[in-house]
Formats: structure tokens, C-alpha cells, sequence
């Protein structure tokens, strides 16, 4: 066997030298240019992703039986409290109806409809993520046939997920607001000071991402108020929530602040997200990610 | 010819199950490397050529989908599998300890350097965490998902290598 490999192989030295050269050049390629990178991963992607949609429907599915099992006994004693829960809320809803009529009114009044409950939506499911542990990014099973465009936002429930930043024929790749690398233009609801949040793999682990570059007066800012996306920002629509402040100190220029904060996303069971079809076209703005 | 089509299709596989399946059974948030085991593992059974072709269409494979530059995973992965090709020379079908220990290693490096270039260079300094909550349970769970899919895996590459030789006689 050793005397067949030597006569048919190229050494494997040279093969090594050549190929980190090749490597060099690639990664050279696309991180100053980006023209290589989309019809590439669309070669790829016609081929595996039909393969991750499937086993992760199946994988879906025997989770979610998984979780059937083990919650039942759960889920009885909590329909119960939901029952009750249930007559309090439809109470309160009647109640809330009325002044949400009297919001939508007064919002007429003063021309505040890019409110997100207008902006179009899909829904998509996520079929893979990154296969290592060190970034967040995702791939849905929707993409360029079904209307997607790179830096759409996406959401899950009420919040913030990330947004687009590859397509491909039928998916396209998320990235979240938890990866590392990610910055968003955001704005505390309640004072509407500008921050900018920011992915944290270290604080990820207790469930929070970082902020900073807040300039507020010390005090405005509290513990629990919201943080949704900025006007300023190029990526994302306005008033989509990020998240709750968990903590904030002064920096120690004692003009901004920094802090943490709990996405309002549970990252770790991401199956179903949707994805704004309305795309800000903003101008230019500083201090997101590109 | 035989074992070239299984490896190619082992590692499909194993880009599949990983980013489908290994949300299901992350630890803590941390999901074992299957690439890293498939890499290292063609590189100690087949040698260096082997393993660092292996290695660099797996790592291309991975950033055409999800690396940021396109080369990097490509290119660690190559090292691996042509470092463990070093050790096929010693490797012997038995010994499940030489390739638990080349796996853990190579997992560690892994580690390492997508510490080092990944993060550390863009100012994350606290090492210390990035070990202990990402790097180290890589390592175990990747270890312990070794004990496992790598059996198999042995049996059928040097069966699959003792035709090819016996052909080539």
C-alpha cells in the first residue's frame, strides 16, 4: 500500500504549502472584497440545505415529543393556573381594548404609525446554526424566492433575533443580536437615550448582552426599562424591542454609560422566527456593524 | 476510490448532523465538534495527504456557510488533519487512547486559535472564561461523542483500506 500511495500522490508537504497559499489568498479575497463569498455559498447551499431541513424537521419533532413526555405532568397543572389566568386577562383585554382605541386614535393624531405591528412579516423556520460554539449566526428556510433581501430584520415573538445578512435561492443566513461581532443602534424607551448593544459570548452564559455608549443623567435610567432599536439606525426598523437593562454603571468618563441587558428573545430555543419584509433605507450612520 | 466516496460522504454527514442536530444536544450551549473527530481521525488512520484534504474541504465547507472569511476553518482544519497524519505512523487499530488524546488536542488547538484570532485580536481578553465556559466543554463533550461515532468509523475505513491494498497486490 506504501508503494502504490508514493507513485500515484502528490507529497503531502507540497500539497499542504499549496493549499494554505490557496487558503491565504481566499481568506485575503473576502475579507477586503466580497464578491466571491455569495455565489459560492449558494453552490453549497443548493446542495446541504435540503439535507438540514429535513433532519431538522425531524429533529424538531422528536424534541418536541421529547419535551411532550417530560412536561405533561407540568403542562396539566399549568393549564389549571392558565384557566384561571386566562379569566383575569380576558377581563383586563376588554379593558385594554378600550384604550387601545383611544391609542390608535391618539397615534392618528400624531402621526406615529411605524409602529412594528404594520410592518409585513414571513414566518421561517430555522434549520441549522453555526457549527461551532464561539458565533451565533443561523440559516431559515426562507430566502430570495420567497421576497428576502440582506439586512431585513427578523424577529421572534415580540423581539429582536438579528437580521439578514446572506441569501440564497430558499434560505438565507441570520445573524443574531447575541453573536459576538453584532452592534445595534438602540434607544431606552422611556428617556429615549441612544446605546448601542452589543453580542457578548461571556455574558451570554448568564443570559445578557452588553450596552454601551449611553449618555444619560444618572438616575433616568433604570433597571427593567425596555431598550428597542433606534431611529438612527441604518440596519434596523425603529421601535422593535431588543430587551430589559439588567445593570448599568457609569463609564469612567462619567459621560456615558455601559451596562447589561436581557434580550427579550430566548435564544436557546429558536425554532420559528419572523422576518420583516419592510426594509429601512436610511442614510449612512455611524457606530453599527457593516 | 471506496474510502475516498465514504469519507466525502461521512463528512456531509457530519456538516449536516452538526448544525442540525447539535442545537438538540448542546450542553450548556456548547455542542461537541464532529468535524474536528472525523478530521483528526482520517489523519491518524490514512495519513497526512488524507487528513489535510479532509481537513480543508470540511473547514470550506463550514465557511462557505458560516465563516466570516472565507479560508480560516479551511486552513486550521488542514493543520489538524495533516498533524494527526504525523501519528498514523503509530496508530495501531486496538489502541482507543492515541486517538481519544489526538482528538482532545486537536479539539483543544481548535479552541485556541479561533480564541486567538477570532477574539482576542478584536480585544476580548478574559481567556480564563472563554476556557473554562467554551473551550474545555468542547473538548470533554467532543471527547466523549468520540468514545461513541469513532468505532464504527475505524472498522469500516480499514476495511475499507485493506481491499484497496489487497487490490493493489
Amino acid at each position: 500500500m506504501r508503494r502504490k500511495r508514493r507513485s500515484v500522490t502528490v507529497p503531502s508537504k507540497y500539497l499542504l504549502l499549496g493549499l494554505t497559499v490557496f487558503c491565504i489568498v481566499l481568506m485575503g479575497v473576502t475579507f477586503f472584497t466580497d464578491f466571491l463569498a455569495t455565489p459560492l455559498s449558494n453552490l453549497a447551499g443548493g446542495v446541504i440545505i435540503p439535507f438540514q431541513t429535513g433532519v431538522s424537521r425531524i429533529g424538531e419533532s422528536l424534541s418536541r415529543r421529547k419535551e411532550e413526555v417530560v412536561n405533561i405532568r407540568d403542562v396539566m397543572a399549568e393549564n389549571d393556573r392558565l384557566r384561571e389566568q386566562l379569566d383575569r386577562l380576558e377581563i383586563e383585554n376588554n379593558s385594554l381594548q378600550q384604550d387601545k382605541y383611544e391609542l390608535s386614535h391618539l397615534r392618528e393624531l400624531y402621526q406615529l404609525d411605524e409602529q412594528y405591528e404594520n410592518y409585513e412579516k414571513i414566518g421561517a423556520h430555522v434549520i441549522s446554526k453555526d457549527p461551532g460554539n464561539w458565533f451565533s449566526t443561523f440559516v431559515i428556510d426562507k430566502g430570495q424566492k420567497d421576497g428576502l433581501e440582506v439586512d431585513m430584520n427578523v424577529m421572534a415573538g415580540s423581539g429582536l433575533v438579528g437580521r439578514i445578512i446572506e441569501v440564497g435561492d430558499d434560505w438565507a443566513k441570520v445573524l443574531s443580536i447575541i453573536n459576538d461581532s453584532s452592534s445595534v443602534s438602540a434607544m431606552v424607551l422611556s428617556t429615549e437615550d441612544n446605546c448601542i448593544v452589543e453580542g457578548n459570548l461571556e455574558t451570554m452564559k448568564s443570559g445578557m448582552i452588553t450596552f454601551s455608549k449611553l449618555v444619560a443623567e444618572e438616575g433616568t435610567v433604570k433597571e427593567g426599562d425596555k431598550l428597542v432599536t433606534s431611529y438612527i439606525s441604518t440596519k434596523y426598523l425603529p421601535g422593535i424591542l431588543i430587551g430589559y437593562v439588567t445593570e448599568i454603571n457609569p463609564d469612567a468618563n462619567h459621560l456615558t454609560n455601559s451596562g447589561y441587558m436581557t434580550p427579550a428573545v430566548d435564544f436557546s430555543h429558536l425554532q420559528q422566527v419572523l422576518v420583516v419584509t419592510t426594509r429601512k433605507n436610511g442614510a449612512e450612520m455611524q457606530g453599527e456593524d457593516q | 476510490m471506496k474510502r475516498t466516496v465514504f469519507i466525502v460522504l461521512i463528512m456531509i454527514v457530519a456538516f449536516v448532523l452538526q448544525t442540525t442536530v447539535g442545537k438538540w444536544i448542546a450542553f450548556g450551549s456548547v455542542s461537541p465538534n464532529l468535524l474536528i473527530i472525523f478530521v483528526a481521525a482520517f489523519g491518524f488512520m490514512c495519513g497526512s495527504s488524507t487528513g489535510l484534504l479532509t481537513g480543508f474541504f470540511a473547514g470550506l465547507l463550514w465557511d462557505l456557510f458560516y465563516g466570516d472569511i472565507i479560508g480560516f476553518h479551511a486552513l486550521v482544519f488542514m493543520y489538524i488533519g495533516y498533524m494527526n497524519g504525523a501519528f498514523k505512523q503509530i496508530f495501531y487499530k486496538e489502541d482507543i487512547k492515541l486517538p481519544l488524546i489526538l482528538i482532545m488536542v486537536s479539539d483543544f488547538l481548535y479552541g485556541i486559535v479561533c480564541y486567538v484570532l477570532q477574539f482576542l485580536l478584536r480585544g476580548r481578553f478574559d481567556f480564563a472564561h472563554y476556557m473554562m465556559y467554551v473551550i474545555l466543554p468542547e473538548m470533554v463533550y467532543t471527547v466523549l461523542l468520540t468514545m461513541l461515532v469513532y468505532p464504527p468509523i475505524r472498522t469500516v475505513t480499514l476495511k475499507l483500506d485493506s481491499q484497496q491494498s489487497a487490490l493493489s497486490l
